[in-house]
């Protein structure tokens, strides 16, 4: 059961000889609810806090064209680049101190499931400026639901406007909409997009297996008609946008004649509930923590937890962490890249000043394009789908190869000088520590492959 | 699934060269004396995200299609008239000498058997699959993979798959190799011997290493052991090199380039995706830049085999569905079903448009919205192993793409 270092490595951000480790399953769920101390002391901002960045930089965009070759319009554009630059810098400070987090923290269970939560809820812009916002997006509107309830954090995440955006619900419009009709007689044509609706049922909430069609999948959009942002990336209920009448979604009939925002709350209250949800958040939590095959025992748990309080997050983790399943010694699942470089560089205790003061350019290179090149962008999977969960998609030759390269030549990079290798093993894996780690960390020819060979070992690229 | 296969024993003896005389090692150079699987290559470019196949194959003959499409059918040019029919997309204009040339061609209205969820997930896993219907996660296997037992002198460097990404396309029983030509290793060889040591007993990290040094020596620059104060700026300096590469999304030329030398050797079957097909906003631009990288590929791919080679490779690009007839809200299109297959190269009858066009009036549509297919996809890519590789008609039905009904041939290749 319970064990420190386990506690640790699989569902914290790693072994750290400075940050003190939770003491018990208690202790790990109650750091869901203290104070927030990484989000104080490694601040991000928030979203509404970002956004004004996008309207000031098309609004100087616009100035500077308007008014190119004057005076006026030289400055526009020496504000609209200022703006960028700035912006793409808080980007910087985003990624380091979401590491520096990771760093530091003594409530790791706290940022290993923003990152979950995060990717479950994959949103992200491409287009200029706001492409740097999902940071803020994680840090307004998942970050402070992980230890709420899952209806709490769905209506949170679905109806932010990053994903909006992302998933093209703020250009849907109902068929038999006002906007619909207004453009219609413009010669125009305004009409629906599924793509939120899908991604809701398919990835969300029930599971691509679970009991809907492709007519729920309409319905839902029709629902979800009018939900969108102001231009100051303000959340806004778009009337206009509403499809008139009811929608039917597995069944249920939601709303009336007139479009609000209280029947897809409902509808989302609703998919939230539904046992196929229950049992697609459970599994999903056990994959990620656990195993890629986990013992359907301990998923059952998490899943009637899940049911019996209608998706009391804590109760499902606490569900997961009291269940013997989830103490097995063997670590079976691969780290994902970001967990193996969080967790080389808690483990290497790397100073957080030199983090600090280190430049944009530094970062890139030595941690954020890395990142990249062993198969996960930052913030940024393929599709609205998130990361693959499988070993079989990390532990490629590819992958391991850029871990390898990595750990062999950005540790030195970071420290003025590198640890004694037998006493980085001992440090990076604890009890973990195997005597064919240990030999090889002894007989390493010099400190930096002694470092890179405890680093791609099994035993620390295992959570 | 297993993807890679060099055995324990092959990577102790690999580290084991190492070791003596690591730069002289002919290990480190390909070099096979087994005989290759005749010469004719398969490439297979999976376009992930949903080509829209009507606006890439511009159906110009259609009645139905101007107003289907009011802000992505642009005014029909000369240049890009392929047939009575069908125009193309202007991304494509680089590729217009080849359709000249016999060298590129269409499947128009195909599909896999996927229906209805338009996921993209479970659609490429089909697609990759081969498959009527998709097996538990675990049981997936690829149709180029099974395709390998059939092919007399099949080795492990017979198959590549290329790239940053899973490819299901490749994986199963069979030996492939995978690789991403954008990592460098350094390593002294005491080094080497330790991380044998340190990852023998990990079934799946274990392998995956040893296949990677294996793999790292292939792409011209071998696996180096400089470890002067100079050699050691020169790894950083490499590294950084290499991310930032793939940063600014450059590995496209690498995969292209590798994918080429190594069909130059070995290898005869690639596989390797295209991301960035999801275009359900603005498509009008949106679908430019992964045209580009298709278009930039393909020309890169005919560049790097020359002319011989080129003349006996088949590329085909798939993808999982096509996108729905009528343009939605936003400029775009949203998931659909009948979809556009792209071929290239020289050993295609090309200059041409395969399948039945089904019509785009409304009564002609699937489910009153999408393309309705006329034909099933894996036929085609059926006839393409068939062709290039001499694999019998039934092995395809029974083994390759269980339960497929190939039909006749339809010539795809010359």
């Amino acid at each position: 059961m319970f064990d420190p270092e386990i506690a640790e490595i699989r569902y914290g951000t790693g072994l750290s000889s400075s940050a003190r480790a939770p003491s018990s399953v208690q202790a790990m769920l109650d750091g869901l609810s203290s104070p927030d101390r990484m989000a104080e002391r490694f601040p991000i901002e928030s979203f509404d806090s970002f956004a004004p960045r996008v309207r000031q930089f098309t609004q100087a965009r616009r100035e500077a064209r308007k008014q190119a070759g004057t005076e006026a319009g030289k400055a526009a554009d020496k504000t609209r680049k200022k703006i960028a630059s700035d912006a793409r810098e808080a980007y910087g400070t985003f990624f380091r101190n979401t590491l520096l987090r990771r760093i530091h923290t003594e409530t790791g269970l706290r940022e290993r499931l923003a990152f979950f939560w995060a990717d479950h809820f994959t949103a992200y812009a491409n287009s200029s400026i706001i492409k740097w916002a999902t940071s803020p997006y994680i840090e307004t509107a998942i970050r402070p639901h992980i230890g709420g309830t899952f209806e709490d954090l769905l209506i949170s995440a679905v109806t932010h406007p990053l994903m909006l955006n992302f998933l093209d619900q703020n250009t849907s419009v109902g068929p038999n909409s006002v906007a619909a009709q207004k453009a219609k007689a413009r010669g125009r044509v305004k009409g629906l997009n599924e793509n939120l609706a899908r991604e809701v049922l398919e990835l969300h909430t029930l599971g691509v297996n679970g009991p809907y069609t492709q007519d729920d999948v309409r319905n839902l959009a029709e629902l979800f008609a009018g939900l969108g942002y102001t231009n100051k990336g303000v959340f806004r209920f778009v009337k206009n946008n509403g499809e008139p009448g009811a929608e039917t979604i597995l069944g249920k009939s939601y709303g009336g004649k007139t479009p609000a925002l209280q029947d897809i709350h409902d509808a989302l209250r609703d998919l939230a509930r539904h046992p196929s949800t229950a049992q697609h958040i459970a599994e999903k939590l056990a994959r990620h923590f656990v195993s890629d095959t986990p013992d359907p025992a301990l998923v059952n748990a998490m899943a009637s937890a899940y049911q019996d309080t209608n998706g009391d997050l804590v109760a499902v983790y606490d569900a997961m962490l009291s269940h013997p399943s989830a103490w097995q010694t063997e670590a079976e699942n691969i780290k994902q890249p970001i967990d193996f470089m969080a967790t080389t560089l808690r483990a290497l205790e790397i100073d957080q000043a030199y983090l600090m003061r280190s430049k944009t350019r530094e970062l890139r290179n030595l941690l954020y394009a890395p990142l990249q090149v062993m198969g996960q962008s930052w913030e940024k999977p393929i599709g609205p789908d998130g990361w693959p969960e499988e070993n079989t998609h990390w532990a490629t030759p590819q992958f391991m190869a850029a871990r390898l390269q990595w750990a062999l030549a950005v540790p030195q990079a970071l420290r003025r000088t590198l640890p004694d290798p037998r006493d980085f093993a001992r440090a990076a894996l604890g009890n973990r520590l195997t005597p064919e780690v240990r030999f090889a960390a002894e007989a390493a020819e010099n400190r930096w492959e002694g470092i890179a060979l405890v680093l791609s070992s099994p035993a620390f690229q295992r959570q | 699934m297993s993807r890679s296969n060099l055995s324990r024993r092959s990577f102790l003896s690999k580290s084991a060269v190492l070791g003596c005389s690591a730069a002289a090692s002919p290990l480190l150079t390909p070099v096979s004396l087994a005989s290759a699987p005749g010469e004719r290559r398969l490439v297979v470019i999976i376009l992930r995200g949903a080509m829209d196949g009507i606006d890439v194959l511009r159906p110009w003959g259609d009645a139905d299609y101007a107003a289907l499409r009011p802000t992505l059918a642009d005014s029909q040019q000369n240049t890009l008239q392929l047939t009575d029919f069908h125009g193309m997309h202007s991304g494509l204009k680089d590729l217009m000498p080849l359709w000249k040339n016999g060298e590129l061609g269409f499947v128009q209205a195909t599909s896999t058997p996927y229906r209805d969820k338009r996921s993209h997930f479970d659609g490429q896993d089909l697609l990759e699959a081969g498959t009527a219907e998709l097996a538990p996660m675990r049981d997936r296997t690829g149709w180029l993979n099974r395709m390998l037992p059939h092919l007399q002198g099949a080795q492990e460097r017979t198959a590549f798959a290329i790239g940053r990404e899973d490819m299901l396309v490749l994986a199963g029983q069979s030996d492939v190799s995978n690789w991403s030509p954008d990592v460098d290793i350094t390593l002294t060889p005491q080094g080497l011997r330790l991380l044998e040591l340190t990852l023998q007993s990990d079934p799946l990290i274990g392998p995956a290493m040893a296949e990677a040094i294996g793999l790292a020596s292939l792409d011209g620059d071998s696996v180096a052991f400089d470890l002067s104060e100079g050699g050691m700026r020169g790894m950083m300096e490499e590294m950084s090199a290499d991310a930032n590469a793939a940063l600014k999304g450059r590995s496209d030329h690498k995969i292209a380039d590798f994918t080429a030398q190594q069909l130059l050797q070995d290898t005869r079957i690639a596989s390797f995706s295209i991301s960035g097909w999801d275009t359900h906003a603005n498509q009008h631009r949106s679908l430019n830049r992964p045209l580009k990288q298709l278009s930039e590929t393909i020309l890169r791919l005919r560049d790097g085999l020359g002319a011989r080679v080129w003349q006996q490779t088949t590329v085909l690009c798939m993808t999982e569905f096509g996108r729905t007839v009528r343009e939605n809200g936003s400029r775009g299109t949203d998931h659909g079903t009948g979809g556009t297959m792209i071929m290239a190269g020289g050993a295609i009858n090309g200059g041409r448009v395969y399948g039945q066009w089904p019509g785009l009036d409304p009564s002609a549509l699937y489910k009153d919205r999408d393309l309705m297919p006329t034909s099933d996809v894996r036929a085609w890519a059926a006839w393409a192993m068939h062709d290039s590789f001499g694999i019998a008609q039934s092995a395809l039905e029974r083994d390759v793409f269980q339960g497929l009904d190939m039909g006749s041939t339809p010539n795809l290749l010359l």
